[in-house]
């Protein structure tokens, strides 16, 4: 039967994850919700390096305290810069109207980037920058071709080209395509370190994106084992009744 | 067992049933309770198939009690609708486990309701004296499309925004200026709007709610009056002893009660394992792109409605012409309605059907999900020419029932009915 060739070929076939260009290939982010320590220094890079232009309108101070295991006068004096309260919310003090001006759209709020876009995405987003001598601020991103950010982390980072190959396709065309990325200058970091700098920034922006996502896999533990229960008893109750059922 | 009852309590019960007395002198309430519950004769014989009508309710129920605690944190207007379901997310207490049961109760009612329809077409349950039934029942389900997607508008997402922008576009198909005018009026703007949202909000808590529960009360009314289909597709009330009651009938209190509880059981435990560890559901649930907040300058690269509608959106691309797409959609649905009137087979329950009938419903389910698959997937010429042909399969089924059903050669059907393990 075609429908159920048809039907095989289709289900092996794996859903689309769309997250900007699918084209290049990207690194697993690796990085582990659970680690508290990644957490804070996630958030010390985002508040030192993201916080000028992005805002996390949704997160609130004091929840960053009790969710990061920092005291009150941790977060105020290490994340809290311009006099903001506990109570408040991540948000910034740019004005859309200037930063879309400056930057030709407004950066978006990163909130809900690590959901939205997969933290996959977000890993290989802030490693995807590379020399463009064609874009207005020198770079382009690998991941978002046309990326209006500028190379925020370079100076930690250092910058990179990309590396092209000539493949021939079937029909005997050159086509260039990039292999990779070759070191230009030198950054503060060297590539583990960058990395882990990267990756902790992800745990954090994923940890913003849904901060009850421990919680809530904590006390799903618990529904299901008293569900277990729940059903045995259910099910005894059914054979003691049906017993006589013929 | 006999249990030694005290003074006090003695007099409790007294008093209790006294009171039960004043009430049924006013109000027929244990009249209903013996009609609907107590001495309703359902067949022995339900099946695992059987318990998705009660499921059907026990999420209906979920999802009106979880929409109202979520209707007092949200705020429907376009500036404020993406935060405020942030808000009842982070800073509402359990405002994100009422908000994921709600999300992912409304993908669990389609999933339910889908076996509980296929249950009715595997056991011939939509025929006659059951075609009213039948008919109340899809009402329900086009009532329920009705309810998801005006609340899928709710989040004010870029899926949101953009899914209701392609659905409500569909109307502007109709011809003769009418199709325009139409789809104005739907959003009561030029674009999908602040005032669109308002609406929609209106009928996804009051208007579409009222009627699935009206309609709801209709089905289960019509089902106790004519009495449950079984898998062996047998008239039970045919055959009764010198009571009055079916030899085939238990009560349905305490027997499928009980029973039910059971299952609720099961299903509360694969229920909650989505919503603690996979509220989205690999996106299926919930889609990546619905959290970023709606963009109307914005068109996200690739759009498809929720997993419940792709059956039905595979077939609407199938077509070239848009308008003879959307005619076709619609009757992708109407054609469900006339099922009762369709099948010309003597049998209901496919046990006793013969090999034609048995091949066309496995086609039929096979297509129906490689549809819904489809819709899912962005637009390819080899997906597009999948789509035409299941389509096409989708609709045989139906078309060509009256003459199959009438050639399949059937088996004898028992008088009593069977237990199968």
């Amino acid at each position: 039967m075609f429908g159920v060739m048809a039907l095989g070929a289709l289900v092996l076939s794996p859903p689309v994850f769309a997250a900007g260009s699918g084209a290049a290939k990207m690194e697993p982010a690796n990085n582990v919700l659970g680690n508290v320590r990644s957490l804070q220094r996630g958030a010390r890079n985002f508040v030192n390096y993201c916080m000028g232009c992005h805002s996390a309108k949704y997160v609130r101070y004091n929840r960053l305290a009790d969710d990061l295991q920092l005291s009150e006068q941790q977060v105020t004096d290490n994340l809290m810069f311009v006099g903001e309260k506990l109570l408040d919310t991540m948000d910034i003090a740019m004005d859309p109207l200037d930063a879309g001006r400056w930057f030709g759209q407004v950066p978006p709020d990163l909130s809900l980037i690590a959901r939205a876009k997969g933290t996959d995405y977000v890993f290989n987003y802030l490693k995807g920058f590379y020399l463009d001598p064609d874009r207005r601020n020198g770079t382009d991103n690998l991941f978002l071709p046309g990326a209006s950010m500028p190379h925020v982390l370079w100076e930690l980072q250092g910058l990179q080209k990309p590396v092209y190959e000539a493949i021939i396709d079937a029909n005997g065309d050159v086509h260039k395509i990039m292999a990779g990325f070759e070191q230009v200058t030198e950054g503060l970091l060297n590539t583990e370190e960058y990395d882990q700098f990267v990756r902790d920034l992800t745990n954090f922006l994923e940890y913003i994106s849904e901060p009850v996502k421990l919680e809530r896999q904590k006390l799903g533990v618990r529904v299901l084992l008293f569900l277990l229960v729940f059903f045995l008893f259910s099910y005894l109750l059914k054979q003691e009744y049906w017993k006589d059922i013929k | 067992m006999k249990s030694e009852r005290t003074p006090a309590l003695e007099r409790v019960t007294e008093r209790l049933h006294a009171l039960l007395i004043w009430i049924d002198a006013r109000f027929p309430l244990s009249k209903m309770w013996r009609e609907h519950i107590s001495e309703y004769y359902a067949p022995k014989n339900f099946n695992f198939w059987y318990y998705f009508g009660s499921l059907a309710m026990l999420v209906l129920v979920l999802q009106i009690v979880t929409g109202i605690f979520l209707t007092m944190s949200y705020k429907p207007s376009a500036a404020e609708a993406f935060a405020s379901v942030e808000y009842i997310m982070r800073d509402v207490n359990w405002g994100w486990l009422i908000r994921y049961m709600h999300s992912t109760g409304a993908s669990a009612i389609f999933i339910v309701v889908y076996l509980h329809m296929f249950r009715a077409v595997l056991y011939g349950s939509y025929k006659k004296p059951r075609e009213l039934l039948w008919l109340f029942g899809m009402l329900i389900y086009v009532a329920l499309m009705a309810e998801a997607f005006f609340g899928y508008l709710l989040p004010w997402g870029q899926m949101s925004y953009w899914g209701a922008q392609v659905i409500v576009s569909l109307f502007g198909a109709i011809p003769f200026g009418i199709g325009e005018a139409l789809v104005e009026w739907v959003r009561g703007d030029y674009f999908i709007s602040d005032i669109t949202l308002n609406r929609f909000f209106a009928l996804h808590v009051i208007a579409v709610p009222f009627a699935l529960v009206f309609l709801v009360i209709a089905h289960i009314l019509a089902l106790h009056e004519v009495g449950s289909n079984n898998p062996d597709g047998i008239e039970i009330k045919e055959n009764k002893d010198a009571d009055g009651i079916p030899r085939d009938g238990i009560p349905f209190h305490p027997y499928y009660t009980v029973k039910d509880i059971m299952g609720v059981a099961v299903f509360l435990a694969l229920f909650s394992a989505v919503v603690f560890f996979a509220p989205e559901m690999g996106g299926y649930f919930l889609e990546h792109a619905n959290f970023e907040p709606a963009n109307s300058l914005k068109t996200p690269e690739h759009i498809a409605p929720v997993w419940y509608f792709t059956p039905f959106y595979a077939i609407l691309r199938a077509v070239p012409d848009k308008l003879m797409g959307v005619l076709l959609m619609g009757a992708a649905i109407v054609v469900l309605f006339i099922l009762p009137w369709l099948d010309r087979s003597p049998v209901r329950s496919i046990r006793y059907r013969g090999w034609i009938f048995k091949l066309a419903v496995t086609l039929f389910a096979i297509s129906f999900l490689a549809l819904g698959y489809l819709g899912l997937q962005p637009v390819s010429a080899t997906f597009t020419l999948a789509a035409r042909v299941f389509t096409a399969i989708y609709f045989m089924f139906f078309l060509l029932m009256p003459f199959y059903t009438r050639w399949d050669r059937t088996k004898p059907v028992p008088d009593r009915v069977t237990f199968h393990v």
